[in-house]
């Protein structure tokens, strides 16, 4: 089995398989260079120096041309790998791709194993741990949110900040210690508001990091949306009208639940969700005849509803019943609440709806018609105006499911610490809800030796008979 | 005469008594080689036991059949419970003991154990063959050979004091440093390096005003170390407390272009946390008084060490300012405070069981490791005195974990982190401390040492009987129902909850301000279970008492422990996933250089270990795993 430990240049399509217009093969490695120059032939006696891309022939072993290609050389440490890095711009074409990536193995390359492009950058010190797991994240990001995401997080931000917090909690246990090894000692104890404050402090860092995993989860997999509404009412001419608007970049990914496919469309670079479209894509909503529970479960999985209503057959009164059956089951009061007015053109005057609630949720009317497109931008603006308002530029953004867990476990910890500062129980009790704090906040960046609780101990305090 | 031993321990102090009353108890043939067998055990520096961390690590030794706790017992003129208010993992035993009566007490061990000789002289070689040390050449020109040896000479070798501008050689004030076996070491590729450390200015107490001084007076029940039946003191000598002053600090200062220190003509690094008072004052110039502690020396001297006043000042300052401390107007000096600079050897050039990596058989304990403080080195020689005698018999090595004892975190810390001051316990360089208490250490560790012949039967049988009140005391407290009416009145003056309806007892135990002892006043029944012969050890006296304590904090603390425990496991998965000793880490190009390079060094023996290595990452730690197909 080949394993990881060893110094081979690598080679890999770095492209999604498949044929597009261009493709990248990446080398990396101490030959890379050596290894791409045997085949690769500058045009006009051209150098492949640091950082440059040079245009030229790509040939094969008997001397015939592939294709002509870009290739751009960095040289170690700067790149990507930490070791010279080469990459091959070539022509979409799986067979370009396949002979460019079979000439580089006859050269002395071998083939990448999954993932192993980042374990070098890992390895060699160009990401930490979080690092290289945003990596996975920026591969697989489908949107410009979940690119910034993961991009910022790529960039240590969201390191760096877990490391401040390590800072304090270090700060909070060397307080502690002090009080336990040294006292016999004349030391001045910290007195215990500023230790709670200092917990609060960081229990609210943490809670902020461990909530932005739901927002950054809602960018990768595309916020939810859920469409409701009595039969006939036009959902599914609704839906269509919207995912038309939006055709280009309508895909089709697996929903939570194995026979669910879910729709979703992309606003100013945000994915919305459309959660079990299966109904509404029946031909006719007398077919969708789902009751009330189904739809109260739509609503919950949601973060915004899109409330479908029958201008022709509604009324302010009938209006209010419905959302207060509706809504009456919600515990979450973050969730939005938007009344689609359908068939618009088929009423003189627009309702004046502004007295109605939806149990304390935030609310707005569209007015449209699903049928004539109308006013369908507006649903589009309202969604992104939802969003948009939920601040999501500048918060680091927890995306990984492991750092979510070891947030979430910090969290516990948190909680029974100040427990333990209420109930008023010795200090080297409290002390290991605060090692577990700082435990479980280490799986993210790295520990916390005892070693550098006594270094903070003996940096600040005068001990010592 | 005799020139043939199994084991030869070089050095009589604290490690080397330990070392060789171990390897002699378990049956080897056994030499002790002392300077002068006259002061074996000397307290050189201040005239107590234990503490916190320290304390817990004497019971350890106790527990596992050494007499460090022993000898500390039955020299003590004071003995305190540090800590006590706060959980049971804090509770540190401390005694202040009288250091002629500790050295007399000792020798007397030595002398009462079979299979050990001892003699006054000098080692200056080791004997060396095929890699391997066969015996030691003593300065009168003696050859005397055998298996392994035992090195635990403290700070002699190469020791130089210093006092102001005056230094000299020697391993103590008043006695000859030891050369040659540095030396000898150094040429065989060892690394030796130097470390300071100070000791205080010793008084007459006579000249003392101690209607001055704040008392310190020992505990109302003083306990003691040892798990075995050693007495209790009837009667118990108090400590002082003075303090420095701004104007002391004016005096001191005065010396400050005196202090070797300072000059840099002491080239070895001091211990943080027991700093000269020079190093207080320039570290921490804003504080106007430091707190001092006056400890008598025994019982019938009058010499007193005035703690916290280590310095390495000029003699004439030291007395100048002194004479500024209230109630030291008139203060007679004995002995100056000095500094001493030592050699000693990088641990991590040790294994787990402190035998050398380079040359086999030979073993390093106590301060030669860069330790501080005669619990660590006694400690150090009694798992050295073992491990010696396991080897040459042929048998396992015998090592504890970090969750086992502070003596695992002790001998754990050294191999792998190396020190670059002197090492002293403390309770928080232990993870799981909760685990670590000074009443379980026999728990953790007398079945352990029994099982390898070290601990009398006698200790297990008293273990086995502690064990089984234990239980019974939780069975019964956990099944023994009292009514609400009963204790009420009680719970109202303790200002905590009132029962609403009748309880188990345990409940109440489970409260963290109440003992089992206060709810035998209330419960008929728990005092009669108490005072039964049930639970009374035959011909064992103390037995009942500790199953009390025992039962009171695993009810009490049952969920911290738990928890604890929970986590040492996770932990210890990486101390069981083994690391070959010849990994070539420098090939491993992706481990960062540091990591490379230190794990070259210390070769540890697991990925646990590996992953405390500082300098190694846990990016480091992943990426050896992934190298290793772990």
């Amino acid at each position: 089995m080949i394993s990881y430990c060893n110094n081979d240049t690598i080679c890999a399509i770095s492209t999604p398989p498949g044929c597009g217009a261009i493709a990248v093969i990446r080398l990396s490695g101490s030959e890379a260079r050596d290894i791409a120059l045997k085949s690769f032939i500058p045009k006009a006696n051209k150098t492949l120096s640091h950082s440059t891309c040079v245009y030229g022939s790509f040939l094969d072993n008997n001397g015939e041309m592939v294709d002509e290609t870009v290739t751009a050389y960095f040289q170690a440490p700067h790149s990507y790998t930490g070791e010279d890095l080469v990459e091959i711009s070539c022509h979409g074409s799986v067979y370009i791709q396949k002979t460019i990536l079979e000439i580089l193995v006859s050269n002395g390359a071998r083939l990448a194993l999954p993932g192993e492009f980042t374990f070098r950058a890992y390895r060699n010190g160009k990401l930490d741990l979080a690092q290289s797991e945003a990596v996975a994240d920026l591969i697989s990001s489908e949107n410009k949110q979940a690119h910034d995401v993961a991009v910022r997080h790529l960039k240590g931000t969201y390191s760096s900040f877990i490391k401040e917090l390590r800072d304090k909690l270090l700060h909070l246990l060397s307080l502690l210690e002090l009080e336990l090894d040294f006292s016999e000692e004349d030391v001045a104890f910290a007195d215990r508001t500023e230790l709670i404050n200092l917990l609060e402090t960081i229990e609210k860092e943490v809670t902020a990091l461990a909530k932005s995993f739901e927002l950054g989860n809602a960018l990768k997999t595309g916020i939810p949306v859920a469409i409701i509404g009595k039969p006939n009412v036009g959902k599914s001419t609704l839906l269509n009208a919207l995912l038309k608007e939006d055709r280009a970049i309508v895909s089709d990914i697996p929903g939570t639940t194995r026979d669910v496919i879910e729709d979703v469309i992309n606003i100013n670079g945000y994915p919305f969700r459309f959660i079990d479209t299966a109904g509404l894509h029946a031909t006719q909503d007398v077919i969708e005849s789902i009751g009330i529970e189904k739809t109260i479960e739509r609503i919950n999985k949601a973060d915004i509803v899109l409330h479908v209503v029958d201008l022709t057959q509604t009324d302010i009164k009938s209006l209010q019943s419905e959302i207060d059956e509706f809504t009456g089951h919600i515990t979450d009061d973050t969730k939005k609440w938007i009344i689609v007015g359908n068939k618009e053109d088929k009423i003189d005057s627009v309702p004046e709806w502004g007295s109605i609630t939806a149990n304390g949720l935030p609310i707005d009317t569209v007015i449209i018609s699903a049928k004539q497109k109308l006013n369908i931008n507006q649903i589009n603006e309202t969604l992104y105006q939802y969003v948009e308002s939920k601040g999501v530029t500048g918060v680091p953004t927890v995306t990984g499911v492991r750092h979510y867990e070891a947030l979430i476990r910090a969290l516990e910890s948190i909680a029974s610490a100040k427990k333990a500062f209420a109930d008023n129980v010795p200090a080297d009790l409290l002390a290991i809800d605060i090692r577990q704090t700082a435990f479980n906040l280490g799986s993210i960046v790295g520990d916390i030796s005892t070693e550098d609780v006594l270094s903070s101990i003996f940096s600040k305090f005068c001990i010592g008979k | 005469m005799n020139n043939t031993y199994d084991i030869i321990v070089v050095g009589g102090g604290h490690a080397g008594c330990e070392a060789a009353c171990a390897a002699a108890n378990l049956g080897a043939k056994t030499l002790l080689i002392s300077m002068s067998m006259d002061s074996v055990a000397q307290m050189s520096c201040n005239p107590a036991i234990g503490g916190v961390a320290k304390g817990q690590i004497v019971r350890e030794i106790d527990a596992l059949g050494g007499y460090t706790g022993i000898v500390a017992d039955r020299s003590m003129i004071q003995f305190r419970m540090l800590n006590c208010s706060k959980g049971p993992a804090m509770w540190s035993p401390r005694s202040q003991n009288d250091r002629m009566l500790f050295s007399a007490t000792w020798l007397s061990v030595i002398e009462n154990t079979k299979n050990l000789d001892f003699i006054s002289d000098n080692v200056i070689e080791l004997i060396i063959k095929d890699g391997s040390v066969r015996g030691v050449k003593t300065e009168i020109g003696k050859s005397i050979y055998s298996k392994a040896v035992i090195l635990a000479c403290g700070t002699f070798l190469n020791g130089k004091i210093f006092i102001g501008e005056v230094s000299f050689a020697g391993g103590r004030i008043g006695e000859k440093n030891s050369k040659g076996i540095s030396e000898q070491l150094l040429s065989l590729g060892f690394e030796v390096s130097r470390l300071k450390t100070g000791t205080p200015v010793r008084i007459d107490g006579r000249s003392i005003n101690y209607s001055l001084l704040t008392e310190q007076p020992g505990d109302e029940h003083p306990g003691k170390f040892s798990y075995t039946d050693t007495p209790t003191l009837r009667q118990q000598k108090s400590c002082y407390m003075a303090y420095t002053s701004e104007e002391v600090h004016d005096i001191l200062r005065k010396g400050f272009d005196k202090s070797p220190m300072f000059q840099g003509r002491i080239k070895g690094i001091g211990p943080r946390y027991c700093p000269s008072i020079e190093d207080k004052l320039n570290r921490f110039a804003g504080k106007n008084r430091h707190q001092l502690f006056v400890e008598p020396e025994g019982w019938n001297t009058v010499e007193v060490y005035l703690n916290g006043f280590s310095s390495s000042l000029p003699e004439e300052i030291q007395y100048e300012a002194i004479h500024k401390i209230v109630g030291f107007e008139n203060a007679k000096f004995i002995k100056p405070g000095y500094a001493i600079e030592y050699d000693y050897f990088s641990p991590i050039q040790i294994q787990r069981t402190l035998e050398s990596k380079l040359l086999s058989n030979l073993y390093i304990a106590g301060q030669l490791n860069g330790t501080t403080g005669y619990e660590e080195a006694a400690a150090q020689g009694i798992i050295a005195g073992i491990n010696a005698y396991q080897k040459i018999y042929d048998k396992e090595a015998f090592t504890l974990s970090r969750s086992e004892a502070y003596i695992g975190v002790l001998i754990d810390d050294l191999i792998t982190k190396g020190v670059d001051e002197p090492y002293r316990m403390f309770t928080s360089r232990a993870e799981h401390r909760i685990l670590l208490r000074q009443d379980n250490a026999d728990e953790r560790l007398t079945g352990k040492s029994y099982s390898i012949g070290l601990a009398k039967e006698n200790r297990y049988i008293r273990l086995m009987k502690k064990l089984e009140n234990t239980q019974k005391t939780i069975n019964f407290l956990e099944s023994q129902p009292i009514k609400a009416n009963d204790i009420n009145g009680f719970l109202g003056e303790i200002e905590t909850g009132l029962l609403t309806e009748t309880t188990k007892l345990s409940r109440l135990v489970n409260r963290p301000n109440i003992a089992i002892r206060d709810l035998a006043k209330y419960s008929t029944a728990l005092e009669t279970f108490i005072n039964n012969d049930c639970l009374k050890a035959e011909n064992i006296q103390i037995v009942d008492e500790e199953a009390l304590e025992e039962a009171e904090i695993i009810i009490k603390y049952q969920g911290y422990i738990s928890k604890e425990t929970t986590l040492a496991s996770k932990l210890a998965t990486f101390d069981d996933i083994p690391l070959k000793k010849d990994l070539d880490y420098f090939s491993m190009t992706n481990l960062s250089y540091e990591a490379r390079e230190k794990l070259n060094k210390i070769k540890p023996t697991s990925v646990g270990q590996a992953s405390r290595i500082s300098g190694v990452s846990p990016a480091d730690i992943a990426a050896l795993m992934i190298l290793l197909g772990i």
